[in-house]
């Protein structure tokens, strides 16, 4: 199992947020620019965190955000946001957090096997710091083992 | 041998630490069902569970068990749940 393609649309590179619902808020709409969610899904994500607190943030310095599947959730995706200045989310031992992922999934099997892709991409304790320090769309790809979609990689740049 | 990964709404870092947990468990030779699951369901999903492996978050929303229950914090470290899990089953 691949992780899915990751359009350019989905990643959003040193953006500068003032608290963790606009770090989440960035994931969620970069899950909204590439077709996976609608709007309402950002709030869902947001939702989880006030209800449940930062449990989201899962590794030093990661958070995934996410939220159950519903009828905001179009097709499975996943965001990927960097952090020019890291933000705190409330957890204990791995804040602050300078990577957000979000996930959709349309239901609750189908994430099993694209999170133990993710799995199999973060037991390597190098790729949360460079990924908070990548710098271009391909060095985020090339670190989690991504491709551009097929429309995106016949341009020239790819 | 039942062990319950739980997070807030039973998908994403719950599967994360089935996944990861289910690692840890092949290096220490335990045979060992691990089973995801959310806030809402852990009192009927880890009723007869030894373990309850989650984050320091949602420790108090576990209510009462008889499970133990072991904190994670790093999901992505095999080498953390490996050795708390071993505490923990040992």
């Amino acid at each position: 199992m691949q992780l899915p393609d990751l359009p350019l649309t989905a990643i959003a590179i040193g953006i500068h947020v003032e608290d963790w619902r606009a770090a989440v808020t960035a994931a969620g709409d970069g899950l909204v620019r590439s077709g996976s969610t609608v709007p309402g899904y950002t709030k869902r994500m947001i939702d989880v965190i006030d209800e449940f607190g930062a449990y989201v943030v899962i590794a030093p310095g990661l958070a995934l955000a996410h939220a159950r599947p519903g009828p905001d959730v179009i097709a499975e995706g996943l965001s990927v946001v960097t952090l020019a200045e890291p933000v705190a989310f409330g957890h204990p031992h791995n804040d602050p957090v300078s990577v957000v992922l979000g996930l959709a999934v349309t239901t609750g099997d189908e994430h099993v096997l694209l999170v133990a892709e993710l799995a199999n991409v973060f037991n390597d304790p190098r790729v949360i710091p460079a990924l908070a320090a990548a710098t271009d769309a391909a060095g985020i790809r090339s670190l989690l083992g991504v491709t551009a979609p097929a429309a995106e990689a016949s341009g020239v740049e790819e | 041998m039942k062990i319950v990964a739980l997070c807030g709404v039973g998908v994403g870092t719950s599967a994360i630490l089935k996944v990861n947990a289910e690692r840890a468990l092949a290096r220490l030779d335990i045979d060992a069902e691990v089973t995801a699951t959310d806030v809402a369901s852990v009192q009927a999903v880890g009723a007869d569970a030894q373990v309850i492996l989650t984050s320091s978050e949602l420790v108090s929303r576990i209510g009462k068990t008889n499970a133990d229950i072991v904190v994670i914090d790093n999901y992505f470290d095999v080498d953390e749940l490996t050795t708390k899990l071993e505490e923990a089953l040992g």
